[in-house]
């Protein structure tokens, strides 16, 4: 355990004095969890909470990463020294996972850019913590800003875009009509929407739909409620048209969080819901463990001869989960 | 390290835009249950060590379709040992069975022909890792 953490502090000293390849190292040991993800999480949390988080999320093939790509250009020849997080899904059969972001982003990185592939990996909640672990550790290692690349497909993917201190939202011609765009979900978490692929049919009327989205949630009242609203900008990353207003939305939504004092409530309710995650990430490995023991089994049984109801059953097993602490 | 996810890097170096092999191998990998980051085309040794290093790569394998593996097969190992990364570099695509030893013996883990089965590629990536972390 002393030997670990030793490992840890070394290399959290080396990748904080520019050691890439210690970065790489503490990243991979993040991604594996455990005790080790969690010394180095804690040595990162001390000194972080100065990065702008960057969340960029949308549908498979909506172009996030190469608009990702067009970005990493922008930031680097404005000499910030940012760093990537991209997010692909690992395959639910195998374990494995093809990670292709990089051939979108390699040619535009600055050499000071860091960019990390990350699979979502099978095991429940891993990617919640992970995330958050590696965007404190670029924090604490001098990145500004972080972008999370993420596939908006499941709640903790929209969760960990949603968390960042800015989200963009990719869309496409195409994705359907004004009622899809009112539906809850991506589209509500978004600070700035981007209309990529804006060369193709239908890229007017996908505006047209936002803009709508929009002004209803003006009538509705949302937009009073929080005080901003969402510009959407017209894009093609293949070709790079678009991408220098998305960096200046970007700037102005930070200086707005500033501004307004919203930063300090992101920055909060990001590590609100880390501690969340955490903590049902215990209670559900507890749980877990109840389950397979001899009182798990009885409740098990009393369930089946329908004595006792699941939620019951489940009820007395926090119940004596709360009771041993 | 039996809880280790294993990390790949495939790459094709320069001018050589064969990229059907590659995309077979990523697949064959990534079903073997391996975390595969793709490079793709036109990379170059600089932009492949940096990748393994931001990646924490457990293997690099090149493919060539080109005749240029004796030139650049070792300086892609010179690379990755010249940035004093001990990660094993695997070649694969065609190339002749007399230029096999000579890769070998420039510091290239295996070389993997077009008559590879997918047991074979993934073998040799396990056991180009694990000689590694042996050693």
């Amino acid at each position: 355990m002393t030997s670990s953490s030793d490992a840890a502090t070394a290399l959290f000293k080396s990748a904080v004095k520019g050691e890439r390849r210690s970065l790489g190292k503490l990243l991979t040991a993040i991604e594996r969890g455990g005790d080790q993800a969690e010394i180095i999480a804690g040595l990162a949390h001390q000194v972080s909470g100065n990065t702008h988080v960057v969340g960029i999320t949308g549908a498979p093939g909506s172009g996030k990463s190469t608009l990702t790509g067009r970005l990493l250009k922008l930031f680097s020849e404005a000499g910030d020294k940012l760093a990537v997080l991209a997010v692909d899904p690992s395959s639910p059969l195998t374990g494995g996972a093809i990670l292709g972001d990089r051939i979108r982003m390699d040619d535009l990185a600055g050499e000071e850019s860091f960019i990390r592939s990350m699979a979502t990996r099978g095991h429940s909640g891993g990617l919640a913590l992970a995330v958050p672990a590696a965007i404190q550790l670029f924090d604490a290692v001098g990145y500004e800003p972080v972008i999370i690349e993420t596939v908006g497909v499941g709640q903790v993917e929209v969760d960990v875009a949603g968390a960042a201190d800015t989200t963009v939202v990719v869309v496409t011609p195409g994705m359907g009509d004004a009622v899809q765009a009112n539906k809850a979900g991506l589209l509500e978490v978004a600070d700035i929407f981007v209309v990529n692929k804006s060369d193709r049919p239908g890229a007017s009327d996908a505006r047209r739909d936002l803009e709508l989205m929009l002004d209803l949630g003006h009538v509705s009242g949302l937009e009073q409620m929080t005080g901003y609203r969402p510009p959407i900008i017209m894009a093609n990353s293949l070709e790079g048209t678009g991408a220098d207003e998305v960096l200046d939305a970007i700037k102005s939504h930070a200086e707005y969080l500033r501004n307004s004092g919203k930063i300090h409530i992101r920055q909060k309710d990001r590590l609100v819901m880390e501690i969340q995650n955490r903590i049902e990430l215990l209670i559900g490995s507890t749980a877990s463990h109840i389950l397979e023991s001899d009182l798990g089994a009885n409740s098990i049984t009393k369930v089946l001869d329908r004595k006792i109801s699941p939620a019951e059953a489940a009820k007395s097993i926090v119940g004596s989960i709360i009771a041993s602490e | 390290m039996g809880d280790h996810q294993q990390r790949v890097i495939l790459a094709k170096l320069g001018l050589d835009g064969h990229d059907r092999g590659i995309k077979v191998v990523a697949r064959i990998l990534r079903d073997a249950g391996m975390e595969v980051i793709y490079l793709g085309l036109r990379q170059t040794t600089a932009s492949i060590v940096a990748a393994a290093e931001e990646e924490d790569a457990d293997a690099i394998g090149l493919s060539m379709h080109n005749a240029g593996h004796l030139t650049l097969g070792p300086k892609m190992a010179e690379a990755i040992t010249a940035a004093g990364l001990d990660i094993p570099l695997i070649i694969g695509g065609i190339v002749p069975d007399e230029d096999v030893e000579e890769l070998m013996n420039t510091g290239i883990a295996a070389v993997l022909g077009p008559g590879a089965s997918a047991e074979e590629v993934v073998a040799t990536v396990q056991d180009a890792i694990s000689a590694r972390d042996k050693a």
